[in-house]
């Protein structure tokens, strides 16, 4: 019997099976954050086990409410601060370098195929797009994996997503996302790795392919995971130069992880993505999901751009091309958030912050922020954002508040009109002017 | 071990997420106790009223997914802290659940058509419930009658629960 990628990862990196399929595996990466590292730490000195398992394998950040906006917030902070530098923990970024974990540590070069990485974040599925194996986990798992390196899983089952054909004009990896949620509902990955495959994906950038993971877990998946290629090669190659003695040779070592062909799935499913359309969500579930067209005409008050989800050099040109020359409507409030420093610089070389800010949005330093109303950009009670974040949960964005989840397409195509609103007005108008 | 018995909230929905069971703006509490007042706040849930119906509850029976979302452990101490240590369901996310047995609570699925007779039987009475982690059995007691359902703990979640916790475990072991 052939197994899956995340079958060999859990091989390659077993310390111990204590139980019948409890696997106990070895961590290459702990990454952490200021919301949910502190009191493992705080927790951590109590026991008189103030130590780190390995100080060049924990990555931290204060990326969620940055530059802190009160007493709490500065005080989470300055406790992952003294913490990073009383261990040596060299690769921690603080303000000036910080920006959203599951967009920074992919740039710096942390994440690896095959790896096994945890954070006490859900959103940490999206490493998955590397080939890794990445799970969320909650402040026990990861003051353990802090301190012994290691983190404990069920065996994986693997729901296996094949997806086929080109994405119509507007239609972008988060419409992907949103409508495979919608399909198996947010309960029908819980406990499953979610592996996206097929020649949609092949065509993906890294980027999509991190969108495509990132919001495995609001189907309930453990992680998403993508196979390793030559782009996951080209991007990591600045980080990788020095261990392979070509390109090839890498990609050869990376793509033994790729599932065999007679791996066992729970289900594998196959979509024709170019039967998609732009889609939305209602209510408060992230399968909750219409097309744009059906939820057309649907007032807003903010715009949030920005995100683990959406908030890379990509979505912000998506967004940049369809608010060219345009302005947002005078009743909207429009935030962008670019997700990095690395990002910020780069969007700012290209024109894209002035094509933000002329159109008459906010740019605000890259933060986890509004996303899950912690800082810049709350909702006010009966508020309604447009938004390219990952959750819709009622009191998400601010008490009272409701968020569509969208495309940085969809999303900049409703912050002209005040509604929302389907991208190709915009997209259309410009491959008129180019043509 | 903490003690697994008390009276028992009912929450008849499916996919209760972690915003609902503590919202992210509470999320810059470094304590655990700090998050007492503002457990299920946000739940949407008609007649449900946080600031009556929580208190002197021990037991959570509930129906699918609880726990989705974030990665929170912030939800279960939510729990802890007004002295909830069980919640019964016909499942749980996987972060949720692992959190709760992490913090040596317990998260204990019981069959779909088994969560539907405890919510026809007993939501409309003062029901109290208790755990029995070594047996493997669930007291369930309302107007004098008893009732005894079995459950099923893993190996490996039951060693946890017995250890007091993740941390008290992998320190042993690893």
């Amino acid at each position: 019997m052939g197994k899956t990628i995340a079958e060999k990862i859990f091989d390659n990196k077993k310390k111990d099976m204590p139980f019948d399929g409890t696997h106990v595996l070895k961590l290459d990466a702990v990454f952490c954050h200021e919301i949910t590292t502190p009191i493992a730490i705080t927790d951590l000195i109590a026991r008189g086990k103030d130590r780190v398992f390995n100080p060049d394998k924990i990555k931290a950040v204060i990326d969620h409410v940055t530059p802190a906006k009160d007493s709490k917030t500065a005080e989470q902070g300055k406790i992952l601060r003294d913490w990073a530098r009383r261990h040596n923990i060299k690769d921690f970024f603080d303000i000036g370098k910080n920006g959203v974990c599951h967009a920074l540590f992919p740039e710096k070069g942390f994440v690896r195929p095959g790896y096994t990485i945890i954070m006490g974040d859900s959103h940490t599925c999206t490493h998955g797009a590397f080939g890794a194996f990445a799970a969320g986990v909650g402040t026990t798992d990861l003051e353990v994996g802090i301190l012994k390196g290691v983190c404990a899983f069920k065996t994986p089952k693997t729901k296996k997503f094949v997806l086929k054909g080109e994405l119509p004009e507007g239609v972008y990896a988060k419409d992907v996302i949103l409508y495979i949620i919608r399909e198996i509902s947010v309960n029908g990955a819980t406990n499953m790795v979610m592996e996206f495959t097929g020649p949609l994906v092949e065509a993906m950038s890294m980027e999509s392919r991190m969108t495509l993971c990132n919001m495995a877990i609001e189907a309930g998946g453990t992680s998403g995971i993508c196979y390793p290629d030559q782009k996951t090669v080209d991007y990591l190659w600045p980080f990788i130069k020095d261990e392979y003695s070509s390109k090839e040779e890498a990609l050869l070592k990376f793509q033994n992880l790729i599932s065999d062909s007679d791996a066992e799935y729970e289900e594998v499913l196959e979509y024709d993505v170019s039967l998609l359309e732009p889609y939305v969500t209602f209510g408060y579930k992230p399968d909750q999901v219409k097309s744009v067209t059906a939820m057309q005409g649907t007032k807003i008050d903010q715009v949030y751009i920005g995100s683990c989800t959406n908030g890379r050099i990509e979505d912000l040109r998506i967004a940049a091309e369809i608010l060219r020359g345009n302005k947002i409507h005078h009743l909207i409030r429009g935030i962008v958030s670019p997700a990095t420093p690395d990002i910020y610089a780069q969007a700012l070389d290209e024109g894209i912050i002035k094509i933000f800010m002329d159109a008459g949005f906010c740019v605000t330093n890259p933060t986890c922020g509004a996303c899950l109303g912690m800082s810049n950009g709350v909702l006010a009670s009966g508020e309604v954002a447009a938004s390219t974040t990952n959750r819709n949960f009622n009191g998400r964005m601010g008490k009272g508040g409701m968020v569509h989840l969208m495309s940085p397409a969809t999303a900049a195509a409703s912050a002209i009109t005040g509604e929302i609103t389907n991208s190709s007005i915009y997209t259309s108008r410009v491959k008129g002017e180019r043509e | 071990m903490k003690e697994f018995k008390g009276k028992v909230l009912f929450l008849d929905r499916s996919d209760i997420n972690t915003d609902e069971i503590i919202p992210a703006r509470y999320l810059t509490e470094i304590t655990k106790i700090a998050l007492k007042s503002y457990l299920l706040e946000d739940l949407t849930l008609d007649t449900f009223n946080p600031n009556q119906d929580i208190n002197e509850k021990g037991v959570i029976i509930t129906r699918a997914n609880f726990g989705c979302g974030s990665s929170r452990e912030h939800a279960p101490w939510a729990l802890e802290v007004n002295n909830i240590n069980v919640i019964i369901a016909s499942s749980f996310a996987r972060i949720f659940r692992q959190n709760i047995f992490n913090c040596g609570m317990c998260a204990i699925e019981l069959s779909e058509e088994k969560i539907e007779h405890l919510f026809s039987r007993y939501s409309n009475k003062d029901t109290f419930l208790a755990v029995n982690v070594t047996d493997q059995i669930i007291e369930i007691e309302a107007d004098g009658e008893k009732e005894t359902i079995d459950l099923s703990i893993s190996e490996y979640d039951s060693a946890l629960v017995k250890a007091g916790g993740w941390v008290e475990y992998a320190d042993k072991y690893y």
